[in-house]
């Protein structure tokens, strides 16, 4: 038996686990206001905006680092005052698969970037653009549509809800196997 | 003893500059001195007979009586010797322990200290609520008078140690613990976090700055105020921006609608010594230097790089300066 090749393989897989949190604390230095259009199309339930080209949304969603980053801030910018915990309340709920406009990364970046009617406020400006990434990936995370192996894991402390690495897969909820 | 000669002065334990380190120093120095003649003699009796020529075996089964029941005399005086003196040990810590329970029983100050990653929070308490005071990193205390820390975290444990004055102490998520401490005399003390706690657990330094009761009573009194109104019409651009930008999120200035809890309150932030938990001098240069690169600055840091042009950060840096 070699062993040999078998443990370079093994070795080699797990390297590759590392870009799971691969952390860029210091981008470039961008308000919310990414190069995306601005949104004209609140007016359509449901919709889904363009997909835009920033590269950002692919790189955010997958990350542990910034989808742990964006639950923090989640917390911090007390997104809960509305939303409770993705329960929702003065605003709409975050963690079923009802999506206003749109369940991109995308449309949330929009949505949290831009502001929507009835209430939800616009944080352009007030929030740099990798953080309004960082919100949007983890608004994601708390209905289950981001994956797994990224999403945050248990609680410091007390938590309003099972940790979002548990929640059942937005992809295939609902669905028979 | 040349190295511990590198210990006195700044942030030493072996340099007590109040009455809970000297009763710490005390018991250090006493347990080293002990436990160093303890080593001593075992070592001269280890090495006594090892010289020694040794002496021609003879029947193993042949005892003499007389020399085994002096041979276990020694043994168990020995033996008795080693247990008294950890009784003795255990007693002198528990003692020098109530020494320093005492101390904040009559405590003037209580001072809430919240660790964060990676500063300090640090609330005056009072009973009127319009005398409370929240400033961040640097812990003015009156010199001579007792203080109770309450100390605690929200994020991961962290550690309180102004060797100088304490021991230390942890600060744990959830968890109020309670430190009691005494500056005998006017300073400046540093204190480094103590348990590690992330990426810039190095660079989460604190001051205790002890003053004369007068001294202490005007800084409590000016702190309270509202934060300065800005002079100079870049000042003016940099308060607006200020209350515009990611800085509202996060920060609060008093007497402005910044309201944020989560990161250092900046009301007065140029009255303090340093800047972002002692890792820089405060300075108009510094300041600039913070909000431009944080995170070239203090990796890792909860303060993000907000996009700013060179005379947004002028003006914010301007403003900044002026809230003595």
């Amino acid at each position: 038996m070699k062993r040999g090749p078998l443990l370079l393989v093994f070795a080699i897989l797990a390297v590759a686990g590392c870009q799971r949190e691969e952390r860029d604390t210091r981008p470039q230095s961008a308000l919310g206001s990414g190069d995306q259009p601005a949104a004209v199309t609140a007016l359509e339930p449901g919709g889904q905006r363009p997909a835009s080209s920033d590269t950002k949304a692919g790189v955010f969603e997958a990350n542990a680092f910034h989808l742990s980053e964006g639950k923090r801030l989640f917390n911090w910018f007390n997104c809960s005052g509305c939303h409770a915990n993705g329960g929702g309340g003065m605003g709409p709920a975050l963690m079923d698969q009802k999506w206003l406009y749109g369940s991109s990364i995308e449309s949330i970046h929009a949505t949290i970037r831009d502001g929507r009617p009835n209430g939800m406020p616009s944080f352009r400006d007030k929030i740099p653009d990798d953080q309004i990434w960082e919100l949007a990936a983890f608004v994601r995370a708390l209905s289950g549509n981001a994956p797994k192996s990224a999403a945050p894991s248990r609680d410091d402390d007390m938590m309003p809800h099972p940790s979002e690495n548990r929640l059942p897969d937005a992809a295939t909820l609902g669905k028979s196997p | 003893m040349l190295l511990l000669a590198g210990c006195s002065g700044w942030q030493s334990a072996l340099d007590p500059k109040g009455p809970a380190a000297g009763e710490l120093a005390w018991l250090i120095w006493f347990f080293t001195a002990l436990c160093t003649v303890v080593w001593l003699l075992v070592m001269a009796v280890l090495i006594v007979p090892l010289a020694r020529r040794p002496a021609p075996v003879g029947d193993p089964l042949v005892l003499d009586a007389a020399a085994e029941r002096s041979k276990m005399r020694i043994v168990v005086a020995a033996l008795a010797a080693t247990a008294l003196i950890l009784v003795g040990l255990t007693l002198l810590s528990y003692f020098a322990n109530r020494t320093l329970a005492a101390i904040g029983s009559d405590a003037v100050l209580t001072i809430r200290v919240t660790g964060h990653q990676w500063w300090w929070e640090v609330r005056y308490e009072n009973d009127q609520p319009n005398r409370i005071l929240t400033t961040a990193n640097e812990i003015h205390i009156p010199a001579g008078e007792p203080v109770r820390l309450v100390v605690a975290s929200t994020d991961v444990i962290h550690s309180f140690w102004v060797p100088n004055l304490s021991g230390k102490l942890d600060l744990i998520p959830g968890h109020e613990n309670v430190l009691d401490l005494k500056a005998d005399k006017p300073g400046v003390y540093r204190g480094q976090c103590a348990e590690f706690c992330g990426a810039q657990h190095a660079n989460m330094s604190t001051f205790i700055i002890a003053e004369p009761r007068p001294v202490f009573d005007a800084w409590l009194n000016d702190q309270l105020r509202p934060a300065a109104a800005p002079v100079s019409a870049e000042a003016k651009t940099g308060h607006d921006l200020f209350l515009k930008r990611p800085c509202v999120m996060c920060h609060k200035i008093g007497g402005t609608i910044a309201g944020g809890t989560v990161a250092p309150n900046l009301t007065h932030i140029a009255s303090r010594q340093t800047l972002a938990a002692g890792t820089l001098a405060m300075s108009r240069g510094n300041l600039a230097a913070w909000i431009a690169d944080p995170q070239g600055i203090k990796p890792g840091a909860h303060m993000p790089v907000v996009g700013l042009n060179g005379d947004e950060l002028n003006a914010i840096v301007a403003y900044l300066e002026g809230l003595k």
